[in-house]
C-alpha cells in the first residue's frame, strides 16, 4: 500500500494518535496521587508562610500540625461550624475550595453586583486556619481567591489577633505573567502588607492595592499596598480579591463575629 | 563507530543547535535565571528530543509526507505532556518555577528541526543519538547562561551562596540585570564570539 494512500494515511494517524493518548494518560493518571500529594503540601507550607511560621529544613506538616488550627466557618453568619457537624464531605482535611464552590449543598453563585473579585461561585463555608501560641491565638489565616489577568489566583492573607492589622498574603497557585503580575510571588512585594490595616475606623475595608508606589506621607499610606508595575490588571484584580474576602460578602461576619467575642472575652478578663 | 560518536558530539560545539543554528533561544533566555531550573529544563529537552526523534525515525517509512508535521507534533507533544507530568510529581517546586515554560518545549524549533532534517531520513538507534547530542548541545548552553546568571545575579550556584552579598552583610553587589531575561542575550552572544573566534568557519560569509 502505498504511503500516500488515504486509506494508510487513516490508519497511520488513527495509530499514532492511539499510542500517543495511552502514554499520555497512563502518565498523567499514574502520577496523579503523587502530585496531589505535592499540592496539598504546597498548600501546607503557603499557609505556613502566610503565617510567618516557615522556616528552612522543618518538617512542614509537623510544624503546621503543632502550631495551626484548622476550623471550618460559616461565611453568611461567621459562625464556627462545630466538629460535630463535620462529615466526610465537610471537614478541614479534605476542604477544597474549587470542589466546595461548585457543590450544591454548599457552594453558590455570587449575584453579578457583589461579584468584583470576579469568581462567580463561592463555597458558603470556609476552611480558615487559626495560629496559637501558648493558647493564645496569634493569626488567622484566611483563604483567598480572585481573577488577575489570565487566571485565578489563590492565597492566603494573615491577619493578626486584632482582626485588623494584616500580617502577610502568599500566593501559592497562579497563572499570571512571569516577571509583571507573577511578581505576586516576589518576597519583598509580599513584604509591604505586613502591617498594613484592613479596616478604616468606620468598619468598612480600607487595603486598597494603588497603582504605582505608595506615598508614605499621605495619612492613607497605612491603607495602601504598592501595585505591580507593568501588570494593572494583576493589580486591580488583587484589590478586587482583598476588598471582596474581607468584605461582607466573605469574611466580613466573621470578623465581626471574632471581634464581639474578643471584645466580650476582655470585659469578663 | 566514529559516526555515532560526530553525531553525539558534533552539536555541542560544532553544530550547537543555539550558538550556531541559533534555535531554541525562548526558552535558553527565559529559564536560565537560576542553574537549577536550567537543569531540569536540559534534562526535560534532552528526553523529548530523543524520543520524538527515535519514535519519529521508527515510522519514518510509513508516514505520508502530507501529514508527517501533524504526526511529528502529535509525539512530540505528547513526550513535553509526560515530562511536565513527572516533573510535577517529583519537582514540584521546581515545576512552579518552571511554569508554562515547559509546555512551551513543544514550540522549540529543536526539536521540530531534528525531527524533519535528521530523524526522517536515517535509522532509529542513530536517531536517537542524534536527540541526545542535540540534547546535549541545547543543554550546554542552557548550563553555561544559568551558571553566569545565577553566580553574577544572586551570589549563588544551585541555591548555595558562592559569593556572600553586599545587603547580608558580605561584599559582593548583585548585578539585577542578569537576573532579567535580556541578560541571556549577552551571554549568548558572548558565548558565540567565542566559539566562532575558536573556529572560524562558523562564521556565516557576508
Amino acid at each position: 500500500m502505498s504511503n500516500e494512500s488515504t486509506k494508510k494515511m487513516i490508519i497511520v494517524a488513527l495509530g499514532v494518535c492511539l499510542v500517543c493518548s495511552i502514554l499520555v494518560s497512563t502518565a498523567a493518571v499514574t502520577l496523579n496521587a503523587r502530585q496531589e500529594k505535592n499540592k496539598e503540601l504546597d498548600k501546607i507550607k503557603n499557609i505556613l508562610i502566610a503565617g510567618e511560621l516557615m522556616q528552612e529544613n522543618v518538617d512542614v506538616k509537623s510544624v503546621f500540625e503543632e502550631k495551626v488550627e484548622s476550623e471550618l466557618i460559616h461565611l453568611e453568619t461567621g459562625e464556627f461550624i462545630p466538629k460535630s457537624d463535620y462529615s466526610a464531605k465537610l471537614s478541614p482535611e479534605t476542604f477544597n475550595i474549587k470542589k466546595m464552590a461548585d457543590d450544591d449543598q454548599y457552594g453558590k453563585l455570587i449575584p453579578p453586583e457583589k461579584d468584583i473579585a470576579r469568581i462567580n461561585k463561592m463555597p458558603k463555608v470556609m476552611s480558615i486556619y487559626i495560629v496559637k501560641i501558648d493558647d493564645q491565638i496569634e493569626k488567622y489565616i484566611l483563604p483567598i481567591y480572585g481573577k488577575g489577568l489570565w487566571s485565578t489566583l489563590y492565597g492566603f492573607l494573615a491577619l493578626g489577633s486584632d482582626l485588623q492589622t494584616i500580617q502577610g498574603i502568599t500566593f501559592y497557585e497562579h497563572g499570571e505573567t512571569p516577571g509583571l503580575g507573577g511578581e505576586v510571588d516576589n518576597p519583598n512585594w509580599k513584604a509591604i502588607w505586613k502591617g498594613k490595616q484592613a479596616f478604616k475606623d468606620n468598619g468598612q475595608v480600607g487595603i486598597t492595592v494603588i497603582k504605582g508606589q505608595v506615598d508614605p506621607d499621605n495619612p492613607n499610606a497605612k491603607y495602601q499596598v504598592d501595585g505591580l508595575s507593568g501588570s494593572t490588571l494583576t493589580t486591580r484584580g488583587l484589590d478586587a480579591m482583598v476588598k471582596f474576602w474581607l468584605g461582607e460578602t466573605g469574611y466580613g461576619p466573621f470578623i465581626q463575629h471574632a471581634k464581639k467575642q474578643k471584645a466580650e472575652l476582655n470585659e469578663q478578663g | 563507530m566514529s559516526k555515532v560518536k560526530k553525531i553525539l558530539l558534533d552539536p555541542i560545539f560544532n553544530n550547537n543547535p543555539i550558538a550556531y543554528q541559533i534555535l531554541g533561544i525562548c526558552s535558553a533566555l527565559a529559564v536560565t535565571s537560576k542553574l537549577e531550573t536550567s537543569i531540569v529544563m536540559s534534562i526535560a529537552v534532552i528526553f523529548v528530543v530523543s524520543f520524538s526523534n527515535l519514535a519519529v525515525s521508527l515510522i519514518r517509512n510509513h508516514v505520508a509526507s502530507s501529514i508527517r508535521i501533524l504526526v511529528e507534533m502529535t509525539i512530540i507533544a505528547s513526550l513535553v505532556i509526560i515530562a511536565d507530568q513527572i516533573i510535577k510529581a517529583f519537582a514540584y517546586d521546581i515545576s512552579k518555577q518552571l511554569s508554562v515554560y515547559v509546555g512551551l518545549i513543544i514550540t522549540n524549533c529543536i526539536i521540530m528541526g531534528r525531527a524533519e532534517a535528521f530523524a526522517l531520513k536515517n535509522p532509529p538507534i542513530l536517531s536517537f543519538m542524534d536527540g541526545i547530542g542535540n540534547g546535549l548541545g541545547y543543554a550546554f548552553v542552557l548550563l553555561f547562561v544559568g551558571f553566569f546568571r545565577e553566580l553574577f545575579g544572586s551570589g549563588k550556584l544551585l541555591g548555595f551562596t558562592v559569593l556572600p552579598l553586599a545587603t547580608d552583610g558580605g561584599w559582593y553587589v548583585p548585578n539585577g540585570l542578569l537576573l532579567l531575561s535580556p541578560s541571556a542575550f549577552v551571554i549568548i552572544g558572548l558565548l558565540i564570539w567565542a566559539i566562532r573566534t575558536r573556529k572560524p568557519e562558523q562564521i556565516e560569509e557576508e
